[in-house]
C-alpha cells in the first residue's frame, strides 16, 4: 500500500471514526462509511491541507470512495 | 455573566451605532475583537473605548475584493475567529415604485452579500475548531416590513433566512447561526425625530420607549456565549414588543 493511502486512510479512520479495515478501495464514504455531505466537505478539507493541494469542487464531487481520494490525490501530488 | 474569555471575534459595522456597543460588550465579556468598518477614525474612537488591544481592519463591504480579505486578515490577527457579528448595512429608502436598481443592489449588497462571503469564509476554521458563534443583525423590518423600505426589508430577512439554512447545515459542528431582529433603537437618526414623529412611532411600541444599542448588544453577548450553545437557527426579536413574532 503506498504512502498516500496509508495517510488518506488515517484521516478518513480519524475523521468518521471507522475501523481501518473497513477504509477499503471501494468503500464509499457516505453508502459505506457513515459520513454525510458535510463530512465529505471536511474529508476533502484534510486532504487538502494533509497533501497541500487544491481541490476543486468538481473534482471534489468525483471523490467518493476511498480509492477515489487515493487516485486523486496519487496524481495530484505526483 | 456571561464569560467570553479567549474568544475571537470580528464585528462588522463596528464604527458607529449598535455595532460599536455590541464589540464593547463583546470585549467586556472577555473576548479579544477585531473591528471593521469604513471610517478609520471612528474604528480607532471604538477601540479606545474598548481600552484593549483590537484590531482595526477597515473595509468597504460594496466591494467583494475587500470583503473577502476581512476574514483572513481577522484570523491572522486573532489566530482564529470564535464569533463573526455581521452588523454592518445600510439604508437607500425609497418608495417601491420609484426604487432604483443602484439602490436595491447597494443594499442587498452590503446588508446581504457581504454577510454571505464572510459567513462563508469563516466556516472553514470554525468547523475545524468545532466551535463558532455566527451571528446577524436583521431588524424587525425584516419580519414585519415596512413602507419605503423594499430594498431593506429583503435584506433583513434574506439575512434570517440565510442564517436559517445554514444552521441546519452546521449545528452538528458546535457552530450556531442565529439572527437579531431589532426594533426602533435610539441612534444619532432618531434623535433626529420631531416630537410628532417620535410619538407616533412610540405609540407603536409596547414598552413605549426606544431600544438601547447596549440591550441589542447584550443579546449579541448572550448569543456568543457557552450559555446559547443549544440556541441555533433562532431570530431575537429585541423591539420593545412592537412585533411578537
Amino acid at each position: 500500500m503506498s504512502d498516500v493511502a496509508d495517510r488518506v486512510r488515517k484521516i478518513v479512520v480519524e475523521h468518521l471514526n471507522v475501523d481501518a479495515e473497513k477504509v477499503v478501495e471501494k468503500a464509499s464514504f457516505i453508502d459505506d462509511l457513515g459520513a454525510d455531505s458535510l463530512d465529505q466537505v471536511e474529508l476533502v478539507m484534510a486532504f487538502e491541507e494533509e497533501f497541500s493541494v487544491e481541490i476543486p469542487d468538481d473534482a471534489a464531487e468525483g471523490i467518493q470512495t476511498f480509492g477515489d481520494a487515493v487516485s486523486f490525490l496519487t496524481k495530484a501530488v505526483g | 455573566m456571561f464569560d467570553l474569555t479567549g474568544k475571537r471575534a470580528l464585528v462588522t459595522g463596528a464604527s458607529g451605532g449598535i455595532g460599536r456597543e455590541i464589540a464593547k460588550a463583546l470585549a467586556a465579556a472577555g473576548a479579544t475583537v477585531a473591528l471593521s468598518g469604513t471610517r478609520v477614525s471612528a474604528l480607532e474612537d471604538t477601540a479606545k473605548e474598548i481600552g484593549k488591544d483590537c484590531p482595526i481592519l477597515p473595509a468597504n463591504l460594496s466591494k467583494l475584493e475587500e470583503v473577502d480579505k476581512l476574514v483572513p486578515a481577522a484570523e491572522a490577527a486573532l489566530g482564529g475567529l470564535d464569533i463573526l457579528v455581521n452588523n454592518a448595512g445600510l439604508t437607500r429608502d425609497n418608495l417601491f415604485m420609484r426604487m432604483k436598481d443602484e439602490e436595491w443592489d447597494e443594499v442587498l449588497a452590503v446588508n446581504l452579500t457581504a454577510a454571505f462571503h464572510l459567513t462563508r469564509s469563516v466556516l472553514r476554521g470554525m468547523m475545524k475548531q468545532r466551535f463558532g458563534r455566527i451571528i446577524g443583525i436583521s431588524s424587525v423590518v425584516g419580519v414585519t416590513g415596512n413602507a419605503g423600505q423594499g430594498n431593506y426589508a429583503a435584506s433583513k430577512a434574506g439575512l434570517i433566512g440565510m442564517n436559517k439554512a445554514l444552521a441546519y447545515e452546521v449545528a452538528s459542528r458546535g457552530i450556531t447561526v442565529n439572527s437579531i431582529a431589532p426594533g426602533f433603537i435610539a441612534s444619532a437618526m432618531t434623535d433626529e425625530l420631531n416630537e410628532k414623529q417620535r410619538e407616533s412611532i412610540l405609540s407603536s411600541i409596547p414598552a413605549a420607549r426606544l431600544g438601547t444599542a447596549q440591550e441589542i448588544a447584550a443579546t449579541a453577548v448572550f448569543l456568543s456565549s457557552d450559555a446559547a450553545g443549544y440556541i441555533t437557527g433562532h431570530t431575537l426579536n429585541v423591539n420593545g414588543g412592537m412585533a411578537m413574532v
